[in-house]
């Protein structure tokens, strides 16, 4: 992306850093990217605009061991097809995850994370990335009260 | 009304490098820097992250830890940090945005070294107390620069930490006094277009650091008319575990109020983010009524001090996020050549 591309990347800045959607009310299905009018419905449709939750499964993935320009320090990197909780699959980068580790089915979640730079100080476009969803640290607040516990103790 | 911190929340990337693979390059002895600096290991961006990716994690975090705040009632955004992705162009645009928070609100970065954030929670105070705004949101955030083979390679980290500064019901933490503390002192820098800071060895000590960090707290200490024993906890800036150690000492806080949140040792100083990160460590295990006195640092120079109360609200609301243990304990060891290649250190033509 040039400069030429600054207008792109600007029009598609808010669905990108939020996940940000169509919903249908009328025949109650989602969409992504967001669009005007629902391609199911057409005219009957009544869309609005919504916020999806981030969470998801890997339908099915890729590894990329040669990538473009643009990506090419992050090889080897996986390219998943997400499947929303909500309902619509979203292409996308998994990261904080090695490509061995990666299977279809496995629950990921958005993360805000750099996509691109363009080249000489170009813009840096952000957006949403999904990596493995870890909901342990939950637990971690049972350790850390029974380590205090301990240390009042002595 | 009790005003204070609603929500806080912490971001810190899961590469981490050790100090031996760091010696082992520059032929260092790995020993005299763990010792010498009280560093085991320090956390690494990946080569997708930087300041906005890590304050917008760290600002999702406090927004879950306040669920009572609407999106359209942050009413004020600041980012506090020295690793800005651009000179100019906000990154405080970029998480208002990220968050949801547009288009009504102001927003601005912040420059002070390592205290640009807790001058932002100064901010936001103040306007949560005139009545400007509901809520403000103050962020420290760094993805640290450190010369290679400098001494500062050993600790410049990344990581953030983010407040929600509100009033009512939903404080977790009331800040109950304020004070700070600044002089013109050259102890560390970095001019436009250079890509590492300059600092002056042995002169970031005393008349910087100790000189900062211990005037700051004994002048909230009078102006609150506390003494050390009136508070639980302490937590200083930690550009490595000697300094705040050793200020400790010298205003004669126990080293075990200290010890909750000093985690330089595993994490590195993520400069705007290091006494906040800390003071999130805090909360994670403090109980309601416990005091805590956070000083910060920044140089060039000054410190912001803070007496804070914690409410009965933490106890609902600090499961709402992870903890600081987690995100120090999910990590990825690297070696020096992957780290070079995430901190961009190859240079292509």
């Amino acid at each position: 992306m040039s400069v030429s591309g600054v207008p792109r990347h600007w029009r598609s800045l808010r669905e990108r850093y939020r996940l940000l959607g169509t919903y249908c009310e009328n025949c109650k299905t989602s969409f992504f990217p967001p669009r005007k009018i629902c391609p199911k419905c057409r005219r009957k449709g009544r869309t609005r605009e919504v916020e999806f939750s981030g969470r998801g499964r890997v339908f099915s993935y890729t590894v990329i061991h040669v990538g473009s320009k643009t990506f090419e320090e992050y090889t080897p990197y996986i390219i998943g097809l997400i499947e929303l909780q909500e309902g619509p699959r979203v292409l996308s980068q998994i990261v904080d995850c090695k490509p061995e580790d990666v299977h279809i089915g496995m629950m990921v979640e958005a993360c805000f994370r750099k996509l691109f730079e363009q080249e000489d100080g170009g813009i840096i476009s952000y957006g949403f990335k999904f990596r493995p969803v870890d909901d342990s640290w939950a637990e971690y607040y049972d350790r850390l009260l029974a380590d205090r516990a301990m240390v009042e103790k002595t | 009304m009790r005003v204070g911190i609603v929500g806080y929340g912490v971001y810190v990337p899961r590469l981490r490098i050790r100090v031996e693979e760091i010696a082992k390059v520059w032929g260092h002895d790995a020993r005299s820097y763990r010792e010498g600096l009280g560093i085991e290991e320090k956390s690494v961006p990946s080569l997708d992250e930087d300041t906005a990716t890590i304050a917008v994690e760290a600002a999702r975090n406090a927004m879950r830890r306040a669920p009572e705040v609407k999106p359209s009632e942050v009413g004020a955004l600041f980012v506090g940090s020295e690793s800005h992705p651009y000179v100019v162009k906000p990154t405080a645009a970029t998480v208002a945005e990220a968050l949801g928070l547009t288009p009504s609100l102001t927003a601005a970065d912040t420059e002070f070294a390592c205290k640009a954030a807790t001058t932002a929670v100064q901010a936001c105070l103040g306007m949560v107390k005139a009545g400007y705004i509901k809520y403000g949101i103050s962020i420290g955030a760094d993805t640290a620069q450190g010369a290679p083979r400098d001494a500062l390679e050993y600790t410049a980290a990344a990581g953030g930490a983010a407040y929600v500064v509100g009033a009512g019901e939903g404080v977790v933490a009331e800040v109950e006094a304020t004070y700070s503390y600044t002089q013109d002192v050259p102890d560390f820098w970095r001019r436009d277009g250079a890509s590492y800071p300059k600092h002056a060895g042995r002169f970031t000590g005393e008349p910087a650091y100790f000189e900062h960090v211990i005037s700051c707290t004994r002048g909230l200490l009078e102006k609150t008319g506390t003494t050390p024993k009136d508070y639980d906890y302490v937590v200083f800036h930690q550009p490595n575990s000697k300094f705040p150690l050793k200020a400790a000492k010298e205003l004669g806080f126990d080293e075990k109020k200290l010890q909750p949140g000093l985690l330089v040792n595993r994490l590195g100083n993520t400069y705007s983010g290091s006494s906040l990160i800390g003071l999130a460590a805090v909360l994670d295990v403090a109980r309601p009524g416990e005091r805590i006195l956070l000083t910060s640092y920044g140089s060039g120079a000054g410190s912001d001090s803070f007496s804070i109360r914690v409410t009965e609200a933490i106890d609902s609301k600090r499961k709402l996020a992870p903890p600081v243990m987690y995100y120090l304990e999910k990590r990825e060891y690297i070696d020096y050549s992957t780290y070079a290649k995430c901190r961009r250190l190859f240079k292509e033509r």
